[in-house]
């Protein structure tokens, strides 16, 4: 079937028919498996770099990945090794600038990463002009597309995710405990800055993943959205980090299955679902309050 | 290109002798002018973050109007200031919650991706490619002179503004209660100054584009900060390397025509920050026991 026979056939009535028509093509499939892997992953660096509020950083690192690729196809390697590259290397950076005298390091800190992203952004845009002008992947880099993602993609994604979440899943702890009481944390002889390094590489990494499915410049909503809308919900550490990850897989899926049927990129229909659910959770939230509120005037 | 590389004069003659440029450089000039300016007191209070929002925006808001039909320009400043006010109206100091702001605008961005295909589909046949890359990564050797004139009096507009706002902002940028107590309008101000950034971030769009303002923003005034801790001084000393970063980047990209200029711009304003941090490390190490000298004096 052609590409204008995908487009075309559109939306039936039947809801079944739909789904198998989602999953007719081979490229669809590992589209879905491509996307839940990065979901799994982006829900969960999410959820510790918003309890972090480390979200400047994160989007960041997610820009950093534009660059990354298109150096790397501008030299001529894979550009998945280009993303993998260029978001750990900014992660080190990000990570390795020395800290100002206390007092103004706040300040300090998000000028050097607005400095880094800005220059980040800049050395792909040379990258892009050296390599002389491919401006439909070059939207595709900044606002992600599902095609043609090969098999091999998804096995390297795959294998990434699994040692990500497994560092992930071994430092969590500690890693929460330095985020909630980070001096604490310090006293009673954690790493403390080792821990924050770690981290930061490993959100490197999941946002050099998460890029190759939803582009350069919104990897950031994978990240942030699914975890800020559960911590609207609860204030259990460990319901939000499950929610968060099924938020981010609900908005990947719904995102991927309308891409397929229209014409608009997959990276606005995965931010808008995104979006969508933040307002929703935040909806929920403040009615909740309103209610125990109430029914706590009505007993007293 | 050999007339650049024997005698320097003669090549900055050579330079000017091109109208796009002389354009270039008129609107540059302004342009930096006013983001070292603004920029000074966007990472004095904490807002980068909030320009970078405004970045994306700039980008939808242009978009948009093209999507729409009608002059980008319109799309870009109205989206740049209206945003900027919202943003002042919530938070109380403009600095809303990190991840807000972050959903906001990864938000605001799928929505420019959205335009930017609308704007590509309906009109075929048309460069909507290239549109879409200038709006990202500016185009300011595509400026008309009419254009680069009004970029050039906005851009000098927004610099007398901050100039006469200086002394109430510093203070309020501070010591925000203190200045509130003494009678200086804190939430006015805040209104006042988050407009001026939305003014200047369209402008920053029009030279280095949506994607590269920061650049423009946060490093020549992260650098000042670096070099002196006197407010004034350090505000003209970010108006001063961004102006310098925007004639040096523009020469660059006029001698290596491989070179993009927003390229060249961010580079030279980030090399001259990164020089900064890296002598600061240097003087750091050399007496790394007395970083503070203690006034004896009661």
């Amino acid at each position: 079937m052609s590409a204008t026979g995908i487009l075309g056939t559109g939306l039936s009535w039947s809801l079944r028919d739909d789904l198998d028509q989602l999953f007719a093509f081979h490229f669809m499939v590992n589209a879905f498996r491509a996307g839940t892997i990065v979901a799994v992953l982006a829900g969960a660096a999410g959820w510790f770099m918003v309890v972090r509020r480390q979200t400047f950083a994160g989007h960041t690192l997610a820009i950093v990945s534009f660059p990354g690729a298109a150096g790397a196809i501008w030299l001529g390697v894979s550009a998945t090794a280009g993303y993998f590259v260029g978001c750990v290397a900014a992660a080190l950076v990000i990570a390795l600038v020395p800290r100002p005298p206390s007092g103004r390091s706040h300040t300090e800190e998000s000028a050097v990463v607005g400095t880094v992203q800005a220059f980040a952004l800049a050395c792909g845009v040379l990258f892009v002009s050296l390599y002389g002008g491919f401006l439909n992947s070059l939207t595709g880099l900044l606002f992600g597309s599902f095609l043609g993602i090969s098999d091999r993609q998804v096995v390297t994604l795959f294998a990434v995710a699994i040692v990500v979440l497994g560092v992930l899943g071994a430092i969590a702890r500690p890693l929460f405990f330095a985020t909630i009481d980070n001096d604490v944390a310090h006293a009673r002889g954690l790493p403390v800055r080792l821990l924050s390094v770690a981290f930061l590489v490993l959100l490197g990494c999941a946002a050099a993943e998460v890029s190759q499915i939803t582009g350069a410049l919104l990897v950031f909503a994978l990240l942030v959205m699914p975890a800020a809308s559960a911590q609207q919900l609860t204030a259990t550490p460990a319901l939000s980090f499950a929610l968060t990850i099924a938020l981010a897989i609900l908005i990947t899926w719904l995102g991927l299955a309308f891409a397929y049927f229209s014409v608009y990129p997959v990276g606005f229909f995965v931010t808008s679902f995104g979006m969508a659910v933040f307002v929703v959770s935040v909806a929920i939230r403040h009615l909740t309050t309103h209610v125990h509120r109430e029914r706590r005037r009505a007993l007293a | 290109m050999s007339l650049v590389a024997t005698n320097p004069f003669a090549g900055i003659g050579h330079m000017l002798q091109h109208p796009f440029l002389r354009y270039a450089f008129l609107a540059g000039t302004a342009i930096a002018l006013a983001a070292g300016l603004v920029g000074y007191f966007v990472v004095l209070r904490q807002q980068v973050f909030t320009g970078d929002a405004l970045s994306h925006v700039a980008f939808t808001g242009a978009l948009g109007a093209l999507a729409a039909g009608i002059d980008p320009r319109v799309g870009l400043y109205g989206a740049c200031i209206i945003v900027a006010l919202v943003m002042a109206a919530f938070g109380s100091r403009g600095n809303a919650d990190d991840a807000v702001i972050g959903i906001v605008f990864a938000w605001v961005l799928g929505l420019g991706a959205f335009f930017l295909t609308i704007y590509t589909t309906s009109r075929s046949g048309m460069n909507g490619g290239t549109t879409g890359v200038n709006v990202l990564f500016g185009s300011i050797f595509g400026l008309s002179r009419a254009q680069a004139r009004t970029s050039a009096a906005i851009a000098v507009i927004v610099a007398v503004a901050v100039i006469t706002l200086a002394r109430p902002l510093v203070f309020a940028s501070i010591d925000q209660a203190v200045a509130g107590a003494r009678g200086v309008p804190v939430r006015a101000l805040d209104f006042a100054f988050l407009a001026l950034v939305g003014i200047t971030a369209a402008e920053a769009t029009r030279a280095v584009g949506a994607l590269l303002l920061l650049g423009l923003l946060a490093a020549p005034a992260g650098a000042a900060q670096r070099l002196t801790s006197r407010p004034f001084a350090a505000m003209w000393l970010s108006a001063a390397i961004a102006v310098l970063s925007i004639w040096a980047g523009l020469a660059i990209a006029y001698a290596a025509p491989k070179i993009p200029p927003s390229f060249a711009i961010v580079a030279v304003a980030t090399s001259c920050y990164l020089t900064t941090i890296l002598a600061a490390a240097v003087r750091g190490r050399e007496r790394p026991l007395a970083p503070q000298p203690i006034d004896p004096s009661p």
